[in-house]
Parts: structure tokens; C-alpha cells; sequence
């Protein structure tokens, strides 16, 4: 639980005029859950795309594993395959099957022989508890299912880190909670997580800290214990509050 | 000779000559389909002089007459000496002149692509060009199949105006037929039905196809 595996060093974005991010600075360790809060339109979303450059920053870097990604050298698809990204629409290949969805990438980015691939999908499938949903295509899954796929594409890449952002917005309130489970259940695997969510009680019972950002850029960070109860500033207090009356926080 | 025996008595010269229309058609919907998934590509995701390239083309060949881009080709090219035989001038003429619209189509077709799709291909590492070729082309294939049939069904009527550049199909071939037997009238009905014919059955092909690409969630939309 030591080892960093994630750093990120002043990081800055702008859209337009609009300053996103202010120069945030965050670590992650090896096996490590995160969980990023704050009010909408803070940038924290901005802020994941950020690590894996799908949004490149404007100023500020990024180390994955000891290897500085920012760096314009490097084979961003390469470092991409190996941090999985969970979006809060899904997003799965519309026209793929489940198990297509989980084995394109690793057949095409990847490139692992057709039937190894298939094996190795249809073992992240079950992983998620959808082994029989395999030829279904999204449209025919409900949302909880088809964020499970997302997840079981994700972690098909053998990702080292797990990128989620608002995994369970989009998610009709009977359907969270079996997204939530797996995401449990990788955290307790020793999965490197760093999750945009307002679930608060997944965010105090399995991150390990939580970050809270405001106005691109992050207030305070602390065990999730320290922050419910004893929050350094007077916005994370009063934030954690009214999310915690609005969504509850039993994890539903 | 009452009608229908006129009918069948022209029919295997027009039959021959429907041929070279289908060779018309069947050669030039493939040019303009390759040349179509190009431009649109380079419409959608090339940088500045590429999409102002492949915009210029696109406007070029919609904002002229497709008999004018004809003439050019076989009126025109010899006085720079370059001659091209009837039918290569109107497969050629008609290939690139479908490319255009096809591109449109396609164009409209990728874009009707959600976002998110090429956001997540990316995610998992593919390239942008991979992306493009695994997600987002197989995607637009399927939406663009109602409109692009479309464009098959307007070249197959439109290859009637090679004629004007003296392509041996189907209306040249009637033409010089009403010219011997005066029976004008008659000959282009014949004509009409064979074109009719002809729409006919690729629609029905491509409803078939459209059927078998049919994947849930990824519905084309009826034009």
C-alpha cells in the first residue's frame, strides 16, 4: 500500500476563459481507493480525462507507475490500454455484443489471438456476474448491466489503475446497487480506483481517502473518517452535509 | 406487331444494353463509395487543409451538373489529350460524382455516431485510426444504409445520361432502336419498366441487408 502509483503535479486547464482546474496536485498508491467529491462543475471529471489525456492539460504533469505520461514522447494509446476508464453514460460500443464489447480491445489493442481473447472476455464477463449475458447487445442490458460490462471492459486491459467517473449518475436507484457491488468487490482485490462519485456510502466504507475539490481545486483531503467528522475547512463540512441528506449515505 | 410482341422483340438488344448500364452503375457506386468514406472522413476528422481539401471537392462536384462534369471529361480532357473512351469517361464521370454525395451521407451518418463512442474506443488505447476503422465505420455503415440507398437508386437513373456521351447502355441502345422502327413510344415504355425493374429488386436488396446488419440500439432511420 505504499508504492505510488499515480502522481499528478499542478495540474491546469482552461476552456475558453474558463479555468477548470488550478494546479492540482494528488497521489495515488498501489492498491489505494480515491474517491473525488464535490459539487458539480468543479472540474472533477475534467480532472480524470486530465490523467489519461483524453483532455490533455494545458500546464502541469503526470506520472504513471514512475513513467511521466505528460511527456509528449511516450505512446499515449500504450499508456491509455493500461488505465481503465468507466464513464457515467457507459458508453459501450453500440453495434459489439457484451463479449465483443469486453475482447475488442484486447484483440485489436492487444492484440491476443481470437480464441485466447474470447476466453479472457468471457472471464472478466463473469467477473462482473454477467457470464450469460455474453451475447447480448447494450441496448437489450438495463443500465446496471451495461455499466458492468464497461467495468469488465476496462478491467479485461489489466488495467493498473481504474479511472470511474460517476459510475452510478445515470443509473435508475434500484440498478446502483450492483454496480456499487462490484466496485466493492474490486476494491477489496487490491484494484487502484480513483472514482468521481457521490455514493457517500461507498465513499466512506471502502476509499481509503477522499479528496474534495471545489472551484478547480482540491480543499482538503483526508480519511473518509477524518472528513465526515472532522473536516478541516467549513465548505467540506457543510458540502459533505447536504450531499449526505440528499443521496443518503447507506450506499443505497 | 401488337405491343407485346414489339417488347419482345427488342428486348435482347435492350437487355445487352442494360448490362452496360448495370456496369455503369455497379462500378461507379464503388468508386464514389470508397472515395465517399474518404472524403467524409477527412471532412469529420482531418485537420484544417485536409477538411478545407475534401470540402472544396465535395461543393465542387454538388454545385455543377453531373452531364457538365460528363462533357468535361469527354468533350473536354481531349484538348489536353487525354482521351477516355465513352463508358470510362461516364463510370469515371459518375464515380466521382458520387463520391461527393456519398460523402455527404456518410458524413452525416458518422456524425450521427455518439461521441461517446469514440471517446471510449480511445480509452481503452485504440489509435484514433483504429477507432475509426473497429467503432465508428461499422456504426456508420449500418445508419447510412436507408440513405445511401438512395444514392444507388438515383445512379442507376442517372447513368441514362451517359447516353449523351455516347456509353452504349440501355438509352442509347433504345434510342437507335425508335430510330428504325419508329416506334418511340413503345420502345422507352419498355425502357421505363426495365429501369423499374432494375430499382425494384436493389431495394428490395438493400431492405434485406438492412435486416441483416440490424443490430438493437443502432436503428437506422427511414428517409
Amino acid at each position: 500500500m505504499l508504492e505510488t502509483i499515480l502522481k499528478a503535479e499542478q495540474l491546469h486547464k482552461k476552456y475558453g476563459g474558463l479555468e477548470v482546474l488550478k494546479g492540482i496536485s494528488f497521489e495515488v498508491k498501489r492498491g489505494e481507493t480515491k474517491v473525488i467529491i464535490g459539487p458539480s462543475g468543479t472540474g472533477k471529471s475534467t480532472l480524470l480525462r486530465c490523467i489519461n489525456q483524453l483532455t490533455p492539460p494545458d500546464k502541469g504533469r503526470v506520472w504513471l507507475d514512475g513513467v511521466e505520461i505528460t511527456d509528449p514522447k511516450v505512446d499515449i494509446n500504450k499508456i491509455r490500454s493500461s488505465i481503465g476508464m468507466v464513464f457515467q453514460d457507459f458508453n459501450l460500443f453500440a453495434h459489439l455484443t457484451a463479449l465483443n464489447n469486453v475482447r475488442i480491445g484486447l484483440a485489436k489493442v492487444k492484440g491476443i489471438e481470437k480464441q485466447k481473447a474470447t476466453e479472457l472476455a468471457r472471464k472478466e464477463l463473469q467477473r462482473v456476474g454477467l457470464g450469460d449475458k455474453a451475447s447480448s447487445y447494450p441496448a437489450e442490458l438495463s443500465g446496471g448491466q451495461q455499466q458492468r460490462v464497461s467495468i469488465a471492459r476496462a478491467l479485461a486491459m489489466n488495467p493498473k489503475l481504474l479511472l470511474f467517473d460517476e459510475p452510478t449518475s445515470a443509473l435508475d436507484p434500484e440498478l446502483i446497487g450492483e454496480v456499487l457491488e462490484v466496485m466493492i468487490n474490486l476494491a477489496r482485490e487490491g484494484m487502484t480506483m480513483l472514482v468521481v462519485s457521490h455514493e457517500m456510502g461507498f465513499a466512506r466504507s471502502v476509499a481509503n481517502e477522499i479528496i474534495f475539490m471545489e472551484h478547480g481545486v482540491i480543499v482538503e483531503e483526508g480519511p473518509p473518517q477524518q472528513l465526515f467528522t472532522r473536516p478541516a475547512h467549513k465548505r467540506t463540512g457543510e458540502f459533505l452535509h447536504k450531499i449526505t441528506e440528499l443521496y443518503g449515505e447507506s450506499g443505497r | 406487331m401488337n405491343f407485346f410482341e414489339l417488347a419482345w422483340s427488342i428486348l435482347p438488344a435492350l437487355l445487352r444494353a442494360t448490362v452496360v448500364t448495370l456496369e455503369i452503375t455497379g462500378i461507379s457506386i464503388s468508386i464514389g463509395f470508397i472515395l465517399g468514406i474518404l472524403l467524409a472522413l477527412g471532412r469529420v476528422y482531418g485537420n484544417r487543409p485536409i477538411y478545407m481539401l475534401t470540402s472544396a471537392y465535395v461543393e465542387l462536384i454538388r454545385g455543377t451538373p453531373l452531364l457538365t462534369q460528363l462533357f468535361l471529361l469527354y468533350f473536354g480532357l481531349p484538348s489536353v489529350g487525354i482521351m477516355l473512351s465513352p463508358l470510362l469517361a461516364a463510370i469515371i464521370g459518375m464515380g466521382l460524382n458520387s463520391g461527393a454525395y456519398q460523402a455527404e451521407y456518410f458524413r452525416g451518418a458518422i456524425q450521427a455516431v455518439k461521441s461517446g463512442q469514440m471517446i471510449a474506443a480511445r480509452s481503452i488505447g485504440m489509435s484514433k485510426f483504429k477507432a475509426v476503422r473497429h467503432i465508428i465505420i461499422p456504426q456508420m455503415l449500418r445508419l447510412v444504409i436507408p440513405s445511401w440507398s438512395n444514392e444507388l437508386i438515383y445512379l442507376v437513373k442517372y447513368s441514362s445520361l451517359a447516353y449523351l456521351i455516347q456509353a452504349p447502355e440501355l438509352m442509347a441502345q433504345a434510342k437507335v432502336i425508335a430510330a428504325k422502327n419508329f416506334r418511340t413510344f413503345e420502345v422507352f415504355l419498355v425502357v421505363a419498366f426495365i429501369y423499374l425493374v432494375i430499382v425494384l429488386i436493389l431495394s428490395k436488396i438493400l431492405n434485406i441487408l438492412e435486416r441483416r446488419l440490424r443490430i438493437p440500439g443502432l436503428q437506422t432511420q427511414a428517409v
